[in-house]
């Protein structure tokens, strides 16, 4: 165990930050971002949401119609910010927390719960959000996220690729090939790195013993370190890695430094490996507050817009729950559909047995 | 008609789909200017370029898991797999990935990707090099598997794999690239679609059942029992997933006797399998319990003793004697 209660909390002195823990805005040489008033308040609505969206979930599951949920509780800024990053023909492939990017993809939220009420393993079109499926075994998306990326440099096409993973996926051998792959073919690729500081029990020590932004040097493109609660930050860092993708210059690891305020999931108990003052002092960091206190000091927003945010919220998690029971279970002969894209004697087979062997229990 | 020997038989369907088809992409380790180890991929580079025909890092989880993401982006790759043994560090992305996401994307994805596996023993290598994994292939739902066995099905399957919207695990029988034969490639008519099989040996006593290097030794074991007086038929499956199921319980419905032959280790093989629904499907008519001849359930051998390891024509007309005596 660390020593450190704050393990994680105390900013590294290479860390990309345009907005403060307490709201201040600060300046970056490298990294400046120029947000109208709007802008600001837009992203402040998509953070509330996601988080409501997410709260939403884990009450769910706590009443028994989800079966788990993997909650993004401190990684709002990470998502929405590297999110809202991205333009319509950019592709995301995210692993099975970004809650907060499907959101900007326009991923109907009830959609990503049917997956955790196991109604089905996945259930949107990629390619209508461009955002693909979620990616349960960790890393695997990397992959194919270069993949697609290698494709878009074959149709020429000016759009880029990101691909999200935890500090936990950066010890998988996929990761590392992706890495590789991007690099040696130069693909149009941002590699995202939320480094929430916790892979389930096991602390980012058991996965690193050097910064995870400076491994991408070791494979031959930049990495960059960002503030993960920072929303702006994450925005403006993510926008010029995803420009300089579109423009050829190759890949980019972005390592946003965050933290998982939340269990693993649903089905986890972080008080068995980790100290709660840890918890309280990220809390000081949370990415909502920030934003909230930078609108406030500027008088970019008065009371009744954090209202009507707060109320839309309230709106946005009775729909979900609503529209949540209201999902339709398949039907067991669902079991058999999609497996393959060409007819198959097997699956119709089993389909048909299986048909008539319910159909003997209907008869009796 | 065009004499060609099996790999340069896959080469020129490769080189027929690449022509028809711009979204087909050849990857692998090795796979460009060399033209792959056994030089099945020989020239598709020089005429289609590399980013058709792809040089990849030497990584086969990273060959699968990228020609995904080229097939989600609308790509058709066929991917070397350079010998058998190497396919596993690419087995989580085959498995995981490659087998289930069309079903995790409720039919919006189709993944067409071709893995071809050099596959089997014969050719006297070292260790990892004379391997049979089909069965762990078969075993996965989501997964087209096919052998091909001469030099005409290799043209002609390896086309109609490209084409599947499925993705297909496609074995190559390495000791039978050599093996050459005259093929009509103008003609499209005498195709066989991918997913059945064929008796390429009529008879009348006992049936073979093989797939992919196997096919021949059954074709000779066959000939062999002529001179005893014995008609065996002998099926090549070509498709292990799905499997033509009716065309074997026809042969065997005939027969009465099924001996079933790969170079895999017998148990829990592929041949477990057959063997089971045979049973099931032909009771009533089987003379005899169906008897499989494979590899033995021990890692496979060093190459000196390959030849004890590999069922060969005496294996095979053993167990059409031991068929006989029940």
């Amino acid at each position: 165990m660390t020593a450190d209660a704050s393990r994680g909390a105390a900013a590294p002195p290479e860390l990309v930050q345009l907005l403060t823990p307490e709201g201040e805005r600060v300046e970056h040489p490298d990294y400046d971002i120029d947000l109208k008033p709007e802008e600001v308040r837009s992203l402040y609505r998509d953070l509330v949401l996601v988080r409501r969206i997410d709260l939403e979930a884990v009450a769910l599951q706590r009443q028994g119609e989800l079966g788990i949920w993997a909650s993004l509780l401190g990684q709002e800024a990470a998502q929405i910010g590297s999110g809202r990053a991205l333009t319509d023909a950019d592709m995301a492939f995210p692993t099975y927390r970004e809650h907060g990017v499907a959101w900007c993809r326009d991923v109907d939220p009830v959609k990503l719960l049917g997956l955790f009420r196991g109604v089905n393993h996945g259930g949107w079109d990629p390619k209508e959000h461009n955002f693909h499926l979620y990616t349960i075994v960790i890393g695997s998306q990397t992959l194919h996220a270069v993949g697609y990326a290698m494709g878009v440099q074959r149709d020429d096409a000016p759009s880029a690729t990101i691909a999200y993973f935890g500090d936990g996926a950066t010890s998988q051998g996929d990761v590392n090939e992706s890495f590789i792959w991007a690099s040696v073919f130069n693909a149009p690729i941002v590699f995202f790195c939320q480094n929430n500081q916790w892979a389930i029990s096991e602390p980012l020590e058991k996965q690193t013993r050097i910064p995870l932004y400076r491994r991408a040097s070791g494979f031959g493109f930049p990495g960059i370190r960002v503030d993960g609660n920072d929303v702006f930050a994450c925005l403006a860092v993510t926008r010029q890695a995803l420009k300089n993708a579109r423009e050829g210059q190759g890949p980019t690891l972005i390592e946003a430094y965050t933290y998982r305020m939340g269990a693993h999931t649903t089905t986890d108990d972080p008080t068995r490996y980790r100290v709660a003052s840890e918890l309280e002092a990220w809390k000081l960091k949370d990415p909502i507050e920030r934003v909230k206190s930078y609108l406030f000091k500027n008088e970019l927003a008065d009371q009744a817009f954090f209202d009507s945010v707060e109320a839309e919220a309230d709106q946005l998690g009775a729909d979900l729950r609503r529209r949540c029971l209201a999902m339709p279970d398949p039907g067991p002969l669902d079991i058999f559909d999609h497996v393959y894209a060409e007819p198959h004697p097997l699956i119709d087979e089993e389909r048909a047995q299986f048909a008539a062997y319910l159909e003997g229990f209907e008869q009796r | 008609m065009t004499i060609l020997s099996l790999s340069k038989a896959l080469n020129e369907g490769m080189r027929k789909a690449m022509e028809d088809d711009p979204k087909v992409l050849i990857m692998g380790e090795d796979v460009g200017k060399l033209g792959g180890v056994f030089r099945v991929t020989d020239g598709l580079q020089k005429d289609f370029g590399e980013d058709r025909v792809i040089d990849t890092p030497l990584a086969e989880s990273g060959i699968i898991g990228t020609a995904i993401g080229l097939a989600l982006r609308g790509y058709r790759p066929v991917c070397e797999i350079q010998f058998d043994g190497f396919v596993f560090p690419a087995a989580d992305q085959i498995i995981t990935q490659l087998a289930k996401m069309p079903m995790r994307s409720l039919g919006a994805i189709k993944l067409p990707v071709v893995v071809r596996i050099p596959c089997g023993g014969g050719i006297g290598a070292v260790e990892h090099h004379s391997e049979s994994p089909e069965a762990y292939f078969t075993h996965t739902a989501g997964l087209r598997v096919v052998a091909c066995s001469n030099p005409a099905d290799a043209y002609t399957m390896i086309q109609q794999a490209i084409r599947c919207d499925d993705p297909v695990i496609f074995f190559e029988p390495k000791r039978r690239y050599w093996e050459k034969a005259d093929i009509d490639t103008a003609d499209t008519g005498w195709w066989t679609p991918l997913d059945k099989g064929k008796v390429v040996r009529p008879g009348t006593d006992a049936t073979l059942v093989a797939y992919g290097p196997m096919v021949k030794t059954c074709l000779e074991a066959a000939k062999a029992a002529e001179d005893d007086g014995r008609s065996l038929e002998v099926i090549d499956l070509r498709s292990l997933n799905p499997l033509d199921t009716p065309l074997v319980m026809d042969s065997v419905r005939r027969t009465g006797r099924v001996v079933v032959v790969h170079e895999a280790p017998v148990n829990s093989g592929f041949g477990a399998e057959l063997a089971a629904r045979i049973t099931e499907q032909c009771f009533y008519h089987l003379e005899a319990p169906v008897l499989r001849v494979g590899g033995f359930s021990t890692p496979y051998p060093p190459s000196k003793l390959e030849e004890h390891y590999l069922p060969d024509l005496d294996r095979v007309l053993d167990a059409v004697d031991r068929s006989f005596g029940f």
